[in-house]
């Protein structure tokens, strides 16, 4: 236990890296020429990133057979939602001078911001109900449907990323590429998870659902 | 290897809880430090600082944009840093800060430039020898990029007109069509089909033939780094920035509209024309302001470029919604 703890704790240095050397570098007019370009392609990448670390955890956990790699994945959605959050804040402060009016105009005309906007909403509800009380309330179901909006956020950033570069799609496809296959390992795992789990893992899965007596395989 | 039983172990052998957990902490201590500086190594991958690079030969004998003075705007000129480092030059990299490191190789001398097609003295031009036979003169133009930011250069050129004059285009030549190196072995993205490589560009002749456009050398009085086209590039300064064609090879002149890489690449987005115009948005993102490098707000985007009242009339019963 006093390790997860710990390990959490790296976790969440590692994660403010990013965000740190970011600030140092803006603060030191190291960013380049169009610092604040830059600071919205960084936080948009890093909530990108977060977002696939956390969509990350189940596949590793169930290949590797090592349930206690799901207790990181709150905190990596968690900072996927923060980076989101500061990547729309570079948004409307940079691009946009917090001039609602420009930003109302711009999210219903050009569909790549709307896309990123939807997603990063999608997101809010799932950073509410992040903490145990609230997952408690929901019931381990309700949660576990509502949270599967995650897919659509990252999804939603992926193809966000995609519309607006202008011809160079290798960064947004390795993304996208990227989440097809968490995603695509869901869809595997859950038609054939004899081939997609560590027997460990396999094994408890398997005495617990004959625990439930609703399995008629044997091992 | 020698298990001691408890009993073994004298008690002055067993390491004190104090030191045991300070040690922990410090193993502890060791390793988080290090997975920072791992994660910072990594971040450090994709965005390190901008570094300086080599600075360009004098160019002597400029006519000061004072003698030109209509021609050259008196607005604050963006930094020779970000001139030369915020650079979009797709056949070496599609990061604007990557290129100046990725260009700083690039071969221009020997350079010739052929002018040809619909001419009656086509000729192929030394680099050096066609500087010297023009006075260069120092313009002072904005240059608003597509995607929305805009830098004030003061460039080192002449204008089109005077080899074009030199070639005597026929009567029926009504184009012009420019061409880029594309050398793989120093360009490393011409292995990729980001873009249909070369690179190629095209004006009408009276855009071409006018007095605002020049075949630039320099900038900030000296001659061009490799970043910013050298050893030769085009400047349309009431155009956006990627009608600007970098590293000329080929200048073509020709009766019909020669095609151009971003309008081949997306003709939904890019036009022929492609004349600053704050009324005709890139469908993806809006164009009635942009971001002058060096300034914090937004600036509000000029028709023409604010160059209307020198080009408009070359467009005169022109929709520019249409032909954008």
């Amino acid at each position: 236990m006093q390790d997860i703890r710990f390990l959490k704790f790296v976790i969440f240095v590692n994660a403010f890296v990013p965000l740190t050397l970011l600030a140092l570098d803006g603060y030191h007019h190291k960013l380049g020429a169009n610092p604040h370009e830059f600071a919205t392609r960084a936080t948009g990448v890093l909530t990108l990133l977060f977002l696939l670390l956390s969509l990350a955890v189940t596949p590793a956990r169930k290949m590797l057979g090592q349930p206690w790699l799901a207790k990181f994945r709150r905190m990596l959605g968690l900072f996927g939602f923060f980076y989101g959050g500061l990547h729309l804040l570079t948004y409307v402060w940079f691009d946009k001078v917090f001039q609602m009016q420009a930003i109302v105009a711009d999210v219903g005309k050009r569909p790549f911001i709307m896309v990123g906007m939807t997603s990063f909403l999608l997101l809010v509800p799932l950073a509410i109900t992040s903490n145990t009380r609230m997952i408690r309330w929901l019931g381990g179901k309700r949660w576990n449907q509502l949270h599967r909006l995650a897919y659509v956020a990252a999804a939603g950033g992926a193809i966000h990323f995609y519309m607006l570069v202008k011809a160079d799609t290798r960064v947004p496809l390795l993304f996208a590429g990227a989440l097809g296959i968490l995603l695509g390992y869901r869809i595997l795992n859950k038609y054939f998870p004899r081939y997609t789990e560590r027997p460990l893992a396999r094994a408890a899965g398997k005495a617990a659902k004959l625990a439930h007596g609703n399995s008629q395989e044997t091992l | 290897m020698l298990i001691k039983k408890p009993e073994d172990i004298k008690s002055s052998e067993i390491t004190d809880k104090e030191v045991f957990l300070s040690r922990r902490l410090f193993m502890r201590g060791a390793a988080l430090a290090a997975t920072a500086v791992g994660t910072a190594w990594v971040y450090r991958q994709f965005a390190s600082p901008s570094q300086d690079s080599k600075i360009g030969e004098k160019i002597t004998g400029v006519r000061s944009a004072a003698e030109s003075a209509s021609q050259s705007t008196s607005e604050a000129k963006t930094a020779l840093q970000d001139i030369t480092h915020y650079n979009n030059f797709y056949e070496f990299s599609t990061d604007k800060r990557a290129v100046a490191s990725l260009a700083k190789n690039f071969v221009t001398r020997p350079w010739t430039i052929a002018v040809g097609g619909l001419v009656h003295k086509p000729g192929t031009f030394d680099i050096d020898a066609l500087r010297r036979l023009y006075t260069p003169e120092e313009r002072v133009y904005r240059h608003r990029c597509v995607e929305g930011w805009s830098m004030v250069i003061p460039w080192i050129g002449f204008p089109l007109a005077r080899i074009l004059d030199q070639v005597q285009p026929m009567s029926n030549a009504r184009f012009v069509a420019f061409e880029t190196l594309a050398d793989a072995n120093q360009m490393p993205n011409i292995g990729t089909k980001i873009l249909d490589w070369p690179y190629v560009e095209g004006l009408r002749l009276d855009e071409a033939m006018h007095p605002l456009t020049i075949l630039s050398v320099g900038l900030y009085g000296e001659t061009l780094l490799p970043q910013n086209g050298a050893p030769l590039r085009l400047v349309v300064p009431w155009k956006y920035g990627f009608k600007g064609i970098k590293s000329i090879i080929k200048i073509h002149l020709l009766e019909t509209m020669p095609p151009a890489t971003w309008n081949l690449a997306n003709s939904s987005e890019y036009g022929f024309y492609s004349n600053v115009n704050p009324n005709v948005d890139h469908p993806r993102w809006s164009q009635r302001t942009e971001q002058r490098i060096g300034e914090s707000g937004k600036r509000e985007t000029l028709l023409f470029n604010g160059y209307a009242d020198q080009v408009a009339s070359l467009y005169s019963g022109m929709d520019l919604k249409v032909n954008f």
